[in-house]
C-alpha cells in the first residue's frame, strides 16, 4: 500500500511538474500574470508530492518491506537504521528519486526567494526547472521505478553494498546531488534570460548566490567522496582519477570558472555570453556526470547496451537539454555586446586567465575520461588512461593558476595603478619562495622541483589571502572593512592554498608500502615502528571481523595505536577492509589488513601521509568562503531604484493592456 | 583596452594555452595509455613487449600459491582457453578470489612468460566481472562452439 502511494505521489508530482513548466512559460510569453502565478503553486505542489514519494520509499526501507524489489536488493533486516535510510539512495533507482527531491527543494527555494525578480523572468526560471523535473520523473517512472514490487517477496534482503555502509558515504551523494542540481538554477536563469532577452548586470547579481551555493555543496560532496575513498577503500589514496570522480570534478571546475566569470559580468557587464555558456556547460556536465555514472557506459560501452532502454532515454534527454540550450544560445547570445574596456593589468584580465585555465583543466580531464570510450567505440581496442597522465594534465594549468591567484585577488577593476602590487605582495612572495626551498629540506629531508613549486604556490596563495583580512581586522574603528563578498573570496582562496600545499607534500613524501606482519613483530616505515600486538575476532551488527591491534612508536616513544579490521559481511559474504588511521594535524599513519599469509602472519598495508588533512580541510575552507560570500547583503536587498524600475515595468505592461 | 583587442587577447591566450597543453598532454597520453590484452593474445605473443599493459581473466581454481609469510603470490588467469602465470608482491584486493575475475597491470618480464603485476584490481561486487574479462571469456566460448574449433592453447 505505502509503496503504491509513493508511486502514485510521484505520478501526481509529474503532472504538477508539467503544469509548472507549461503554464509559466506560456504565461511569460503572453504576459498573462495568472498563468505565470501558476508556476509557483505547481512548484509547491510538486515538492509536496515528491516529498511524500520519498518518505514512502524511506518508510519501505525502515520497515524492511522486501516485496519492493529495490528494498530487497539494497537492504537487510540486520542493517542499522541509519543505513536503511541512506540505502534509499544506495543504488540507481533511489538516487534518481533523491535527485528529483533535491531539484524540488531548489525549485521551492527559487519560489521563496524570487519575489523581487521580474514576474516574467521568475516564471521562465520555474518553467525551465519544471521541464528538468519532468525529464527526470519520466526517466524514473518509465525505466527505473524504485516502487516496483517483487513477487514472491524474499524473506530477507540482499543487503546494502558493504562499501556504502559508512557515515561518509551516507551523506556524500546528497551533498554531491545538491551541488549538481544546484547548477540547474544557474542553468534555468541563463535559459530564462535568453528566452526573455533581459540579460544585464542584475541577472548576474541574481545568479551569483545560487551558483555559489551549488558550488559549495559540490565542493563538500567531492571532498567527502575523496575522504571516504581514502579510509574505506583500503588503498589509502585520496583521488584516483576514476571516471566517476572525474564526472563530478568537471562540473566543479566549470562551476568555479562560472563563479569568477559571474563576478565580472555583475561588476563590469563584461563576459556576458561567456558567462551564459559556462552556466549551460556547468549544468550539462552535471547531467552528463550523473548519467555517465548511472548508465554504466563508463565501465564499458557494452554495459550501456545491456540496458538499452535507459541508455536511449538518457541520450535523448541529454541531447534535448544540451542541443536546446546551445541552440538558444547560438540564436540569442550574438546580440549581447558590451562596450566596456579594461587594461591588461586589471582584475578583469586575471579573471579571464582564471577562466581560460579552469576550462583547459576541465577540457583535459574530459579528454582523458572520454578517450577510452571513443577508442573503443571506433574499434581501436581497449585502452585505459592512467593517473600519471591526469596528474600532469591537471598540474599544467593549475600551477600557473595558483601563482596568478595571489596577484589577481589584489588587483582592482578596469586598470590597476602601477607599483602598488609589488609593495603589497613583496613579503608574501619572498616568504613563499623561502618556504618552497626550505620546508621540504627542514621537515622531510629531501626536495625536488615539483614539491618546491607546489609548496611555494600553496604558501604564496595562503599568505596573499591573509593580507586584506589582516588589514581589515586591524583597521581604525569607523573605517570600512571588507565586504562579506571579499571576506568569502579571501577565505576560499586561503583554502585553495592549503589544498595545494597538502597535495604537494602528500605527493612528494607519502610512503606506501605492503609488509608481512604477525603478532609480536614490528616494521619500520617512515621512521615509525608499527608493532602488531595482537590479532582477535570482533563482531558487528551484520558482520564478523578479524581485528589487529597495532601500536605505533617513534624512537621508542608511544605515538598511538590503531585497530584495522578485515570484515566479512554476513549476507553478501564479501570481505571489506576497515583501515586503522592514526590522525594528527601534520600526518596520517594508515594501517590496513590485507590477507592472511599462513600462520599468524598477515599482509599489511602501511602508509605515512604527511599533511593529507590539509587537502580536505582546504576544501572545507573553500566551501566556508563560498558560504560567507553568498550571504553578502547586496544579494538580499533590492536597491530602491531597481524595485521602482521593476514596478514601473509591470505597471507599463498593464498600461499597454489597457490601451489595447 | 578596446573590446576588440580584449577578445583578441582572450582568443590568443586560450589558443596558445590549448596548443601547449595539447602537445604536452598528447605526448604523455601515449606513454600512459594502457592496452587490454586477453590471456589468449598473450599466449600467442600478441602483446606490447616493451611497456605495461592490462590483462584480465578468471583466477584459476587452486592456482594461487603463496610463499609462506611473504607477500609474494603467484596464480594463473584464464579466459577459459589459455592460462597466463602472474606474479605479484603486495596486498591483494578484498574481492580477489579463486574462480573470480581480476584485472592486472604490469608487463611480461624475462623469457619465462610470467606476467609481473604491479597492480591487481578486483571489482567490489561479487557478480560483477570486469567487462573486458567477460568479453575475453565470451569470445573464446564462441570459438569453441564454432564448426572449426581453434587449436588448444599452447603456452610457451
Amino acid at each position: 500500500m505505502i509503496p503504491e502511494a509513493g508511486h502514485f505521489a510521484l505520478i501526481l508530482a509529474l503532472s504538477l511538474a508539467l503544469c509548472q513548466s507549461v503554464f509559466p512559460l506560456i504565461g511569460a510569453h503572453k504576459n498573462d500574470a495568472g498563468m505565470m502565478q501558476m508556476g509557483r503553486t505547481a512548484a509547491l505542489g510538486q515538492f509536496f508530492f515528491v516529498t511524500i514519494s520519498f518518505i514512502c520509499l524511506t518508510w519501505s526501507f525502515l520497515v524492511s518491506d522486501f516485496s519492493v524489489a529495490y528494498v530487497a536488493n539494497n537492504s537487510q533486516l540486520a542493517l542499522p537504521d541509519i543505513y536503511k535510510v541512506s540505502a534509499v539512495w544506495g543504488a540507481h533507482e533511489g538516487s534518481l528519486l533523491l535527485w528529483i527531491l533535491v531539484l524540488a527543494v531548489w525549485t521551492v527555494l527559487v519560489v521563496r526567494y524570487s519575489r523581487s525578480l521580474p514576474e516574467a523572468f521568475a516564471a521562465r526560471v520555474l518553467g525551465v526547472m519544471g521541464l528538468l523535473s519532468v525529464g527526470f520523473m519520466l526517466f524514473t517512472l518509465l525505466t527505473s521505478n524504485p516502487f516496483d514490487r517483487m513477487v514472491p517477496a524474499p524473506l530477507d534482503g540482499a543487503d546494502l553494498n558493504p562499501l556504502l555502509q559508512d557515515p561518509g558515504l551516507a551523506i556524500h551523494p546528497p551533498m554531491l546531488y545538491i551541488g549538481y542540481v544546484g547548477f540547474s538554477v544557474a542553468f534555468a536563469f541563463a535559459i530564462a534570460a535568453m528566452l526573455g532577452g533581459d540579460f544585464d548586470q542584475r541577472w548576474a547579481r541574481w545568479t551569483r548566490p545560487w551558483t555559489t551555493a551549488a558550488w559549495l555543496f559540490l565542493t563538500i560532496g567531492i571532498a567527502l567522496g575523496s575522504w571516504w575513498a581514502y579510509y574505506e577503500l583500503g588503498w589509502g589514496g585520496w583521488w584516483f582519477w576514476d571516471p566517476v570522480e572525474n564526472a563530478s570534478f568537471m562540473p566543479w571546475l566549470i562551476g568555479t570558472a562560472l563563479i569568477h566569470s559571474l563576478a565580472v559580468t555583475e561588476k563590469r557587464g563584461l563576459f556576458k555570453s561567456w558567462t551564459l555558456l559556462l552556466a549551460i556547460t556547468a549544468f550539462s556536465l552535471s547531467l552528463l556526470g550523473t548519467f555517465l555514472v548511472r548508465s554504466g557506459i563508463l565501465v564499458s560501452v557494452h554495459a550501456f547496451a545491456t540496458d538499452p532502454e535507459r541508455g536511449i532515454f538518457i541520450l535523448t534527454f541529454l541531447g534535448i537539454v544540451i542541443i536546446g540550450a546551445l541552440g538558444l544560445y547560438a540564436w540569442r547570445a550574438p546580440s549581447l555586446d558590451s562596450q566596456a574596456g579594461f587594461k591588461p593589468m586589471s582584475r578583469e584580465t586575471f579573471l579571464l586567465l582564471n577562466n581560460v585555465l579552469l576550462v583547459i583543466a576541465a577540457g583535459l580531464i574530459f579528454l582523458g575520461t572520454m578517450a577510452p570510450l571513443l577508442v573503443e567505440v571506433f574499434g581501436f581496442g581497449k585502452i585505459s588512461v592512467g593517473p600519471p597522465w591526469f596528474d600532469i594534465a591537471f598540474a599544467l594549468p593549475m600551477v600557473p593558476l595558483t601563482l596568478l591567484i595571489g596577484v589577481g585577488m589584489h588587483t582592482v577593476w578596469r586598470s590597476h595603478p602601477k607599483g602598488t602590487l609589488q609593495r603589497k605582495l613583496r613579503i608574501a612572495a619572498i616568504a613563499a619562495v623561502i618556504a618552497g626551498v626550505v620546508v621540504p629540506w627542514l621537515f622531510y629531508g629531501a626536495t625536488g622541483p615539483m614539491v618546491t613549486i607546489g609548496v611555494a604556490a600553496g604558501v604564496w596563495v595562503m599568505l596573499a589571502a591573509l593580507i586584506e583580512p589582516t588589514r581589515s581586522l586591524r583597521r581604525q574603528p569607523g573605517t570600512p572593512g571588507l565586504t562579506r563578498s571579499a571576506w568569502g573570496m579571501h577565505i576560499a582562496h586561503f583554502g585553495v592554498g592549503m589544498f595545494t600545499l597538502g597535495v604537494a607534500v602528500v605527493m612528494a613524501y607519502a610512503i606506501e608500502t605492503d609488509r608481512a606482519l604477525k603478532p609480536g613483530a614490528s616494521v619500520n616505515v617512515g621512521g615509525y615502528d608499527f608493532e602488531m600486538r595482537e590479532l582477535r575476532d570482533a563482531q558487528g551488527p551484520n558482520y564478523t571481523a578479524r581485528e589487529a591491534l597495532v601500536e605505533i612508536r617513534k624512537n621508542g616513544s608511544y605515538v598511538g595505536s590503531v585497530r584495522p579490521q578485515k570484515r566479512k559481511y554476513l549476507v553478501q559474504q564479501s570481505p571489506m577492509t576497515e583501515a586503522g588511521i592514526h590522525v594528527r594535524w601534520n600526518n596520517d599513519l594508515f594501517v590496513a589488513l590485507g590477507d592472511p599469509l599462513g600462520g599468524e602472519s598477515w599482509s599489511v598495508r602501511i602508509q605515512y601521509k604527511p599533511l593529507i588533512r590539509f587537502i580536505w580541510l582546504g576544501c572545507l575552507i573553500m566551501a566556508i568562503g563560498g558560504l560567507v560570500a553568498m550571504t553578502d547583503r547586496r544579494y538580499r536587498r533590492v536597491p530602491a531604484a531597481e524595485r521602482q524600475a521593476i514596478d514601473d515595468a509591470s505597471k507599463g505592461v498593464e498600461g499597454d493592456e489597457a490601451l489595447a | 583596452m578596446t573590446p576588440r583587442r580584449q577578445r583578441m587577447l582572450a582568443v590568443g591566450l586560450a589558443g596558445a594555452g590549448l596548443i601547449i597543453a595539447t602537445v604536452l598532454t598528447l605526448r604523455s597520453f601515449e606513454d600512459n595509455m594502457m592496452f587490454f590484452v586477453s590471456p589468449t593474445e598473450v599466449a600467442a605473443g600478441e602483446y606490447p613487449a616493451d611497456r605495461t599493459f592490462r590483462i584480465g581473466g578468471l583466477v584459476v581454481d587452486g592456482s594461487v600459491q603463496r610463499v609462506s609469510e611473504s607477500l609474494e603470490v603467484a596464480f594463473l588467469v584464464t579466459d577459459r582457453r589459455c592460462e597466463v602465470p602472474i606474479s605479484y608482491t603486495g596486498v591483494l584486493p578484498d574481492l580477489f578470489r579463486e574462480g573470480q575475475g581480476v584485472v592486472a597491470h604490469g608487463r611480461i618480464e624475462g623469457s619465462d612468460g610470467v606476467f609481473v603485476a604491479n597492480k591487481i584490481l578486483a571489482k567490489h561486487d561479487e557478480n560483477y566481472m570486469a567487462p573486458e574479462v567477460a568479453e575475453a571469456i565470451a569470445a573464446h566460448a564462441a570459438d569453441k562452439l564454432a564448426t572449426n574449433p581453434v587449436a588448444p592453447c599452447e603456452l610457451t
